[in-house]
């Protein structure tokens, strides 16, 4: 019988369904909580530099004078120490993931951090 | 006049840093008789990151997120013993709620980290099928790790003071009821390991460590259980733990297949233990406010997937510490490894080192 112990499992196998999705036909949608990207509602902001401070990766660049909040998402782990921070609930952080950056936007947040 | 004694010549293979069985770096040089293994010398440092160092450039607070990347696979457990060292040393009184959540996502890492051991071992003694079903179970730990946590690898979800996030009741009874399927699962995969007479041939025997050789090598986590050592750093009191009921698993044979066993009785566990923690979770705050600096030191102790961590910290009243230092299990069982090698065949050396699930992240830092 100890020869036959992994027949159970093949025989699932062999007339269950695939245990993975046919992507991309089937895609996989975000739990809830998934920490995909952080958003920046700017209506509500006051530009305290708190996320910057408390980020760890200091990936989050604010510029108080000229009222710009920017973020570096090749630097962002999605830690949420940011949206836990702000006091005036600006900063989200929400389950799906962020649209891949343009070359101008990169260009721009390298030459904010320099 | 008598013959001089005819030694048989011996040759140096190397193993590592990039092989098959690992993918991650460690190099042993073995000194084989014929195909014997006579001696191991090994080589670690290939991925030396200086984490411990950091401590100097951030604040303790962000140092969280620097000790979760200690390791991917035991991540959680990090970042919560790095917490817990802050915690004493600035005498923090960390919710209850907040600490069965902990000790909730830290036996799923348990239980994830020891599947993905389950697959490794069963690749490298060739029995590839197993090892797929033993992740098809994994996949559904990491989903539940992921709905609660936010995150697959990396939870985030520790700090100084409690948690990041609350996990509402109704999804903890929905997970609770999902664990008796995925551990029904768990029991056929396991039944081979058990049963399986390919298995059984490759692991039975092999590898042999005595409860006393473990004990002066220092060998901690299932390694040590394996032999017959009866530790587990759990029954240190640390988190909820005090408030759940387990025993240490512990076999006795010292052997591949005894340590095989502690890990798979290990996974019922900790299913076991999910499930107290979610009927005795209680309710209230998740975290409270840290005010002032570390000032202080302290040695926290928990129990990894691959035995008993260490964390050091030591705080002179600054926002950066003077002093971080973390003793993982991977390192502590070295020694016991290159011990187990010496006498085993050539070709069973892979399934020798995977049996003390190195993390060589988790060794170098």
């Amino acid at each position: 019988m100890a020869n036959w112990s992994i027949s159970k499992l093949v025989a699932r196998s062999a007339v269950g369904t695939p245990a993975t999705r046919r992507y991309p036909f089937t895609r996989r949608e975000p739990f809830a909580a998934t920490r995909g990207h952080v958003r920046f509602a700017e209506d509500t902001c006051v530009f305290c530099n708190l996320c910057a401070k408390v980020c760890p990766t200091d990936a989050i660049v604010v510029n108080r004078k000229e009222k710009r909040w920017m973020i570096d998402r090749r630097k962002c782990i999605l830690c949420g120490a940011c949206t836990e921070s702000c006091r005036k609930a600006c900063l989200f952080l929400e389950n799906a993931p962020a649209p891949p950056m343009t070359a101008a936007e990169w260009e721009r947040i390298r030459i904010e951090t320099e | 006049m008598s013959a001089p004694t005819q030694t048989k010549p011996r040759t140096i293979v190397p193993f590592g840093p990039q092989h098959p069985v690992l993918p991650e770096p460690i190099h042993l040089d073995l000194v084989l008789e014929d195909e014997k293994v006579v001696d191991a010398i090994p080589t670690i440092g290939f991925v030396h990151r200086g984490l411990e160092k950091l401590c100097e450039k951030h604040d303790f607070h962000k140092m969280t997120q620097v000790a979760e990347r200690v390791c991917g696979i035991c991540s959680f457990m990090h970042g919560m013993g790095y917490c817990q060292a802050i915690e004493t040393v600035m005498g923090i009184e960390v919710p209850a709620r907040a600490l069965f959540l902990r000790t909730f996502w830290a036996e799923l890492s348990r239980v994830h980290s020891h599947l993905l051991w389950l697959g490794l071992i069963a690749d490298a003694f060739g029995f590839e099928s197993l090892f797929m079903h033993s992740w098809r179970v994994r996949e559904k730990i990491l989903d539940i790790i992921e709905e609660t946590s936010g995150g697959r690898v990396i939870f985030g979800s520790c700090k100084i003071g409690g948690i990041r996030r609350d996990v509402a009741d109704d999804i903890l009874r929905r997970i609770r009821r999902e664990l008796d399927p995925i551990e029904t699962e768990f029991r056929d995969i396991a039944s081979v390991f058990d049963q399986d007479p390919t298995a059984k041939r490759r692991l039975r025997g092999l590898g042999a460590l005595s409860r006393e050789d473990a004990h002066a090598l220092g060998a901690v986590g299932p390694t040590a259980r394996g032999s017959g050592i009866d530790f587990d750093a759990r029954k240190l009191g640390y988190a909820a733990y005090p408030q759940l009921e387990f025993e240490p698993v512990v076999e006795t044979a010292g052997d591949c297949q005894a340590r095989c066993s502690v890990r798979i009785r290990e996974i019922h566990q900790s299913f076991d233990l999910l499930r107290q923690a979610i009927d005795k979770m209680p309710a209230g705050a998740i975290e409270v406010p840290v005010k002032g600096n570390p000032n202080g030191e302290y040695m926290s102790r928990l129990e990894q997937p691959r035995g008993e961590v260490g964390y050091y910290v030591k705080g002179d009243g600054k926002k950066n510490l003077g002093r971080f230092r973390v003793r993982t299990p991977t390192f502590a069982n070295i020694p016991a490894l290159i011990h187990m090698l010496k006498g085993c065949e050539f070709a069973d050396v892979p399934v020798i080192v995977l049996t003390i699930d190195p993390c060589i992240s988790c060794a170098e830092r």
